[in-house]
């Protein structure tokens, strides 16, 4: 089985270390991953894109080119990243930042996750982690203790249980989705 | 005891580097080969080694050469822009015969280009970049874990004929991530070594060779002088440009690694073994050629990737056989055409040599390489 997904907004939301603690809890899980990326010259702002493939057969070309699961955190995103999207694929989208995702008819999961980020840790640079704890529970591409090994070894020091928290918070959103 | 791991291909060079005993890294960062200058800054001075930013890529070309000569094993890394400025360097190491690993993390060009985009336009600036007739080893990675043995593999080459080896790299395998394992403990990795001084200081002269071509190298602050210079020089390091001294040398710096090609050149046959078809391809652009195989394979069609790990010196005698095996070669590169030159020299119209270039920022999908070998074969 092999899951494509597309994580994208703007440069500084985290969207790349999301990507990687994705593709790393894959290989916990002891299941292949490749994660790529793209972004603009510039050091913050400017879109952001990071891909994930997760397979458990050899996997040659590291860009997603049929999407399973789209992210988009911010309109400008919305607008350059969804132009490959097929019926089958699902998108995420940030309430804060996306009105549209244009030319989608598929399933969207409109979820605050900035807002969530902000009342569960106070700050919104969680707002990565939420998504993929909405993306985890989603998709269940990986197990929940994968997931948490991975965040738990690429955040800072110190921001473990408040990483804990987002991870959690962003599952709920899913779990309580109507 | 091994380790997975998640690793950029820049990554991967920075292990590389560590396990080969590198000590010495001299540069200047520039996307997107950042991460190796950014990584190795903080790794060599754990294992005793020195990490020294310079004032431009030039410099830090320099005292790579500097601390090769003090005989360390050493690295640069760079892009584009980086890579032009350090033509004139790379010279006089291909002259002075100094054992050195520059990587090349391509990104598009011409000038400042694209930063954080995927190209391969400096294939044929690593072989012809520097000026005048030169020799030099340029290998090609196309994947995470490939990158650390190949980057092993620059310091064994580079060490045993010394000449600077050029790692090849593009933005698709320098950024990507992928699964690597690697072992703990590097000390049992074995390492390469220059061959030193068999005779005394006062009976020693820095150029003179045996058989092997190569000269024994003798760090300096061990009592041996020698004299280094990018003038044309005879087996005493001292300037001597008579047509018989010039030819002397020229022939020795191209023989040492010309009559070694079967140890140099290496390359991969991925589904070759019945193939009537093949692509030719390198480094990052691979990625799309083996899914794309892949797919022809499932219609039914014959078709197999030839991909150089050896890029330069070119695989000749490999690329002759090849076109006496299949019927027709497409060659795919992510710039406007350049390694297809080499391929259709060495075919000499034996079979037809098609081309798919992409120079659009962005990698071929394995559905428009497919389309291409179609198109090829039709």
């Amino acid at each position: 089985m092999k899951h494509e997904f597309r994580f994208s907004g703007t440069g500084g939301q985290g969207l790349i270390t999301a990507g990687i603690i994705l593709a790393e809890a894959a290989l916990l899980d002891g299941k292949l991953a490749i994660q790529s990326q793209s972004y603009g010259p510039e050091a913050r702002g400017g879109s952001s894109k990071a891909e994930v493939i997760v397979s458990d057969e050899t996997i040659h070309f590291p860009r997603v080119t049929h999407p399973n699961v789209l992210l988009v955190m911010s309109q400008e995103a919305a607008n350059k990243f969804s132009k490959d999207l097929s019926k089958e694929s699902v998108v995420v989208t940030d309430t804060l930042f996306v009105k549209e995702v244009p030319g989608f008819t598929g399933k969207r999961y409109d979820l605050p996750i900035t807002h969530t980020a902000t009342e569960t840790c106070g700050k919104v640079l969680f707002a990565n982690i939420v998504a993929l704890g909405a993306i985890v529970a989603l998709t269940k591409c990986v197990s929940e203790d994968a997931i948490v090994k991975a965040v738990l070894h690429r955040v800072p020091k110190g921001t473990e249980e408040a990483n804990k928290k987002a991870l959690k918070a962003g599952m709920d959103l899913i779990k309580n989705h109507k | 005891m091994s380790r997975i791991l998640l690793l950029q291909g820049n990554q991967a060079v920075v292990e590389g580097a560590i396990a080969a005993g590198v000590k010495f890294f001299g540069g200047y960062p520039i996307t997107p080969s950042t991460e190796i200058a950014e990584q190795l800054a903080d790794r060599l001075p754990k294992v005793g080694g020195k990490f020294m930013q310079m004032e431009d890529e030039i410099a830090g070309l320099g005292a790579v050469i500097g601390a090769s000569m003090a005989g360390c094993k050493v690295m640069d890394a760079t892009s584009g822009p980086g890579f032009s400025l350090k033509q004139e360097m790379l010279g006089m190491a291909c002259s002075a015969e100094i054992p050195l690993v520059l990587v090349n993390v391509q990104r598009v060009g011409p000038s400042t280009g694209q930063p954080t985009s995927p190209s391969q336009g400096d294939v044929m600036q690593t072989r012809w970049g520097t000026h005048g007739d030169h020799w030099l080893i340029v290998l090609s990675p196309a994947s995470v874990p490939e990158t650390f043995d190949i980057t092993l593999r620059a310091y064994e080459l580079s060490e045993k004929y010394r000449c600077p080896v050029i790692i090849l790299m593009d933005e698709i395998v320098g950024h990507m991530r992928e699964k690597i394992v690697l072992p703990d403990d590097y000390s049992k990795i074995p390492q390469a070594q220059r061959k030193g001084p068999s005779k005394k200081p006062e009976d020693w002269k820095a150029y003179a060779t045996d058989a092997s071509l190569v000269p024994e190298f003798a760090p300096y602050g061990t009592g041996y002088r020698w004299h280094i210079t990018g003038l044309v020089h005879d087996e005493t390091g001292f300037p001597k440009g008579t047509p018989a001294a010039t030819i002397a040398a020229q022939d020795r710096l191209r023989d040492k690694l010309m009559k070694h090609l079967d140890d140099i050149v290496t390359v991969e046959n991925y589904k070759m073994e019945d193939a009537e078809f093949a692509v030719v391809a390198y480094g990052g652009a691979s990625r799309s050629v083996y899914e794309a195989v892949d797919m022809a394979r499932k219609e039914g069609l014959k078709v197999g990737f030839f991909r150089p790990i050896t890029i330069w010196p070119f695989a000749d005698k490999q690329v002759k056989a090849l076109a006496g095996k299949v019927k027709g070669i497409l060659v795919h590169e992510l710039n406007d055409g350049q390694y297809v030159l080499e391929v259709e020299r060495a075919v000499a119209g034996k079979v037809p040599v098609h081309f798919y270039g992409k120079y659009d920022n962005e990698s071929a999908t394995p559905e428009q390489v497919l389309a291409a070998i179609k198109k090829a074969m039709a």
